[in-house]
């Protein structure tokens, strides 16, 4: 029970708002140590630990690339192709995003997306742009609303694609499981039945990313309506 | 042969350009400990293998004490203006997604075709992690075309890229963090004590109760540990395999594949899953990014909450039928 502490501290210093850091360490050091680790065997198992872990930070790598690409003109170019398309709403362009993102994901393909290499040089100022286009200025929680859902799209097709892949990290660890426990199944056997959840997943976020053009109409009625009040006390010259 | 070590090397040596732009950027009041904490990184990726396992226990205690006690500062390299960025946009048209779509073609390539490649009987990739190795290529060759189309000066993505590392700052090093913490916790057997306290409070008295148990059990691990691949072994050795699959018959295919999804609602909706939830919080600059529950989580929550239900009725159904 003893083990529990950390995941106590974990809750406690999320509810406190401290860094997550500070917390994480600690976490993990009350945990080891709870365990009946001696205080240095766990920050070596801590620091082996990140140091296996290291090929998680490699995505870092696309910076370099992506910050080239802006300085250079990407989001401007990316907005700029988006406000020719009248058709294209911010809800439809994520949805048109999450389809694929959720196809590719179910072929393997899982690397094609991703919040640093498409959502935030490509995926966010799209979204934005076509809301723009049909709405004007947008207020600053529309545009971070938007901002937020190209980040969920990714996620979400994500998530409830790529389990439809035969050979991706969560099938193969199930048959593995499954194999030590005496219980042998192909990976196919298991992907179909990812299929369900991922169509329902498709109408569920789909619906939502429909409906999220109304909200934006409304939330830019809304501050059109205190806009004008501004514009009363202030007239401009 | 190319493995994953050279793609290490790489990215040493980008979190040292950062460490050292950092250091001479006067407009940065906190450049001192930006300098450490991308110094520290370049160390981990150059040296890791070489510090011993208290060694880089002790480097990510020197992360956490700058990175995490008043936070670091935003550099201001020298960038263009959204002025310029509008001509040279109208300048270089569509020519600008080239280098962007890149790096997904050269991971996809990497991993379809470069990984089969044999010269003189050894694999040019290292065959563990060809997608990886793809894309530190698929970077490099990024770079290339973009420095030949747009003629940048020699150091802009250096400077560049350190912008948008700093505005993603010491959240950078979280999900590597995390996933250290989760070794940790499997190691003092955390996985263990909470699989048979949920086995122990739920009476498992019926297929609809032991279902919705292991479908909630499965979010909610995976809520605290923030990856449903830790949840999982746990979850389903408590519950999934001794209750839903043999007390009840469930068909193990369909309860183990849906349970991982009822984990992936439960990814949706935390803080700890920090790639997935707070890096892009960072990464769009999202004014409440420092918050539990920030606009990402908010945003898929109602998808997550909804799922979740979709999954118990889902399992409910086809589990005892196929």
């Amino acid at each position: 029970m003893l083990v529990l502490l950390g995941i106590a501290v974990l809750v406690v210093g999320f509810l406190l708002r401290f860094n997550p850091l500070p917390v994480i360490l600690t976490a993990a050091l009350v945990t080891g140590m709870a365990g009946g680790l001696s205080l240095t065997e766990t920050l070596a198992a801590f620091g082996k630990a990140f140091n296996d872990n290291r090929y998680i930070s490699i995505v870092w790598l696309v910076l370099p690339v992506i910050g080239l690409l802006e300085r250079s003109g990407l989001q401007e170019q990316a907005r700029a192709l988006i406000a020719k398309m009248a058709r294209v709403t911010a809800g439809r362009l994520l949805l048109a995003y999450f389809v694929a993102r959720q196809i590719t994901a179910a072929l393997g393909q899982t690397k094609l997306g991703g919040h640093p290499q498409m959502v935030r040089p490509l995926v966010a100022p799209m979204a934005e742009a076509a809301a723009e286009t049909h709405h004007g200025d947008l207020p600053d929680v529309t545009r971070f609303r938007i901002r937020a859902h190209a980040a969920a799209a990714d996620n979400i097709a994500l998530f409830f694609g790529e389990d439809i892949f035969i050979a991706i990290a969560s099938i193969l660890l199930i048959k593995g499981f499954l194999e030590q426990n005496g219980i042998v199944l192909q990976p196919l056997e298991l992907s179909v039945w990812a299929i369900p959840t991922a169509v329902v997943a498709l109408l569920v976020h789909g619906t939502r990313l429909l409906l999220l053009d109304r909200r934006i109409a409304r939330e830019v009625r809304n501050d059109e309506g205190r806009g004008g009040i501004v514009e009363v006390s202030e007239p401009q010259s | 042969m190319i493995t994953l070590t050279w793609v290490y090397i790489l990215a040493g040596l980008i979190f040292m350009a950062f460490a050292w732009t950092s250091l001479t950027d006067a407009e940065n009041p906190g450049r001192l400990k930006n300098a450490a904490f991308w110094g520290l990184m370049a160390i981990s990726f150059l040296f890791g293998n070489y510090l011993g396992d208290l060694g880089n226990g002790l480097l990510l205690v020197g992360l956490v004490l700058i990175g995490g006690i008043g936070g670091l500062g935003q550099g201001r390299p020298a960038t263009t203006s959204p002025e310029e960025r509008q001509s040279l946009a109208a300048r270089f048209g569509n020519k600008l997604f080239i280098p962007a779509l890149i790096i997904p073609a050269t991971a996809l390539l990497g991993t379809l075709v470069l990984a089969r490649i044999d010269i003189g009987g050894r694999p040019l990739f290292d065959a563990k992690d060809p997608t990886l190795i793809a894309l530190g290529l698929g970077v490099l060759l990024a770079l290339v075309v973009g420095a030949v189309l747009f003629r940048p000066p020699a150091t802009a993505p250096l400077q560049e890229g350190r912008r948008l590392m700093d505005a993603v700052g010491w959240a950078a090093i979280l999900p590597q963090m995390l996933a250290a913490l989760g070794a940790v916790f499997a190691l003092a057997g955390v996985g263990q004590v909470v699989g048979g306290l949920v086995a122990d409070i739920i009476p498992m008295n019926g297929p609809l109760i032991a279902v919705v148990a292991y479908c909630l059990g499965m979010a909610l691990f995976t809520f605290i540990m923030g990856n449903a691949f830790a949840a999982f072994p746990v979850m389903t050795a408590a519950i999934g395999l001794p209750f839903v699959i043999l007390q009840f018959d469930g068909d193990p295919a369909i309860v183990c594949a849906i349970g991982m999804l009822s984990g992936f609602c439960g990814t949706l909706l935390t803080p700890m899953a920090a790639n997935f939830n707070v890096v892009p919080a960072n990464l769009l600059e999202l004014p409440d990014r420092n918050a539990a529950f920030n606009g990402v989580i908010r945003a898929q929550a109602p998808t997550a909450i909804a799922m979740l239900g979709v999954n118990i009725v889902l399992m409910y159904l086809l589990a005892f039928r196929f």
